[in-house]
């Protein structure tokens, strides 16, 4: 390298460090403690629409920008696993490796943001009892239902394609997902690890979409769920009308690459 | 590590700096990645071959082995639950699947909206999967050969140095025909090129004979 390459490389470490301070280390700004599962009550009035999803199927929704989906573990032993694409354009969608990597966390929880593909944010966690979500592991599969159980069984695979050819999509448009209420950390070996005792009746998360979304949920077994038989309950899903983001919104205010999100998805409403 | 020998290259091309490239792995081919100045993160995606709808899936690859990096005895799985290939020698011993590519767009998220305009390994993947018509859609959570992305039990994910040294080499065996995509990674903004990128080799093999 040259000495002016030299520079250039220095000054982008040290970008590097202070933005990693910002994002894991010294400067970094709290995040919201989580809500309480009695806690954030929807008014009647905001309610859109509400839906119980059995166990082993899926939900598409649609929602609104400043639209909320609520899914709440009704008993404690779902997990949930998520897509979406944006209504205006399907090629853009949910990115989970973007999500951990800006935000230096693979612990989604209340006060994050689920961002797209194009650098913009899909969906903010504006409320969340559990904070035990995965990003990294993936939901069901044919194959991992039938190691588990003996044959295959309904699996979150199959509801997404399901789902995305409803929405006249396939194979192809289908991301790596999102999954809530689902406990799995990364041990200092890198080994998967299921945190059961983190699951609660009741727990739930509120989404906010943050760009026009077509959002499916499916409501089957986390693949690394141990428990045999899979263990299986309804989820209930509720659109409602979020109230509108105050000036210091956890989630718009969270980091300086939050901040950016968020201003490059204003853009797309400007 | 290496645990079996191969036979002579049958092919061979150094990928400059920042470029991308692609061939097709037969079944039983070993594709060999070196990172010939070190320090250097190859990002990688898989396609069948037959019917690219079929395609590497970071997540099912990460779930099949119960564990959060790639390294030697990997298998490479598709978003139909196949094997495309497996890891069959590693010199380096730490590779990432959980933090994707970078693109113009994430850049400018990350790094502030100056690094917009700065070449990405997305420029990369869409350029030469367009070669074989694919497009944007086709782009899923690659492989990040010579990265070195720890996630700590508390969900910490960072991209830290690179530890691999001039030289280090990660053997790829083809389970099946695929296209083998690469995007040899221009980021300058983190340590995963240690902020200079530099060119790496590949070269293809036939299966060792019996």
């Amino acid at each position: 390298m040259s000495a002016t390459q030299q520079e250039i490389a220095e000054a982008n470490r040290r970008r590097y460090e202070e933005l990693r301070a910002a994002g894991q280390g010294a400067t970094l700004k709290a995040l919201p403690y989580p809500t309480a599962r009695d806690g954030a009550p929807i008014a009647v009035d905001d309610v859109i629409s509400r839906e119980h999803v059995p166990p082993g199927w899926y939900a598409t929704v649609r929602l609104r920008r400043g639209e909320a989906l609520r899914i709440i573990d009704d008993l404690g032993v779902s997990s949930v696993s998520l897509i979406g694409w944006r209504t205006e354009d399907m090629s853009e969608r949910i990115n989970c490796a973007d999500t951990v990597k800006v935000q230096w966390s693979a612990a989604i929880s209340k006060g994050r943001v689920i961002l797209s593909d194009m650098g913009r944010v899909l969906l903010s966690v504006i409320e969340d009892t559990s904070g035990a979500h995965d990003l990294l592991a993936g939901g069901s599969t044919p194959g991992s239902t039938a190691a588990a159980f003996g044959a295959p069984t309904r699996n979150t695979h199959d509801n997404f394609l399901a789902a995305a050819a409803k929405v006249g999509l396939g194979l192809r448009d289908i991301p790596p997902c999102a999954t809530f209420f689902a406990p799995v950390s990364v041990d200092p070996k890198g080994r998967f690890v299921w945190n059961g005792a983190r699951k609660h009746a009741g727990d739930f998360v509120d989404l906010r979409a943050e760009m026009n979304l077509v959002l499916v949920v499916s409501n089957c077994a986390h693949p690394l769920d141990p428990a045999r038989p899979a263990a299986s309950g309804p989820i209930t899903i509720i659109r409602h009308r979020a109230p509108a983001p105050t000036p210091d919104d956890p989630c718009r205010t969270a980091s300086p690459e939050a901040v950016r999100a968020f201003m490059f998805t204003d853009r797309l409403f400007a | 590590m290496t645990n079996m020998i191969l036979p002579e290259a049958i092919y061979t091309h150094d990928v400059p700096a920042e470029r991308p490239w692609s061939h097709i792995i037969r079944q039983g081919q070993t594709l060999r990645i070196i990172d010939s100045e070190g320090q250097q993160a190859v990002d990688a995606l898989l396609y069948c071959a037959n019917d690219p709808a079929e395609r590497y899936s970071a997540q099912d690859t990460l779930r099949l082995q119960g564990s959060a990096y790639v390294g030697l005895g990997t298998k490479l799985v598709s978003n139909k639950g196949r094997v495309m290939g497996h890891v069959t020698a590693d010199s380096c011993g730490l590779h990432d699947t959980s933090a994707g590519c970078c693109s113009c767009e994430s850049n400018a998220v990350r790094f502030g909206e100056e690094t917009k305009y700065q070449h990405a390994c997305r420029e990369n993947f869409v350029l030469e999967l367009s070669k074989y018509g694919m497009t944007k859609r086709d782009i899923v959570a690659n492989l990040n050969f010579f990265m070195n992305v720890p996630i700590d039990p508390s969900g910490n994910f960072t991209v830290v140095d690179g530890i691999s040294a001039p030289g280090n080499y990660v053997d790829i065996t083809a389970d099946m025909d695929v296209i083998f995509v690469i995007s040899n990674c221009p980021q300058v903004n983190n340590p995963c090129n240690g902020f200079n990128p530099t060119p790496i080799q590949v070269r293809i093999s036939d299966p060792p004979l019996a």
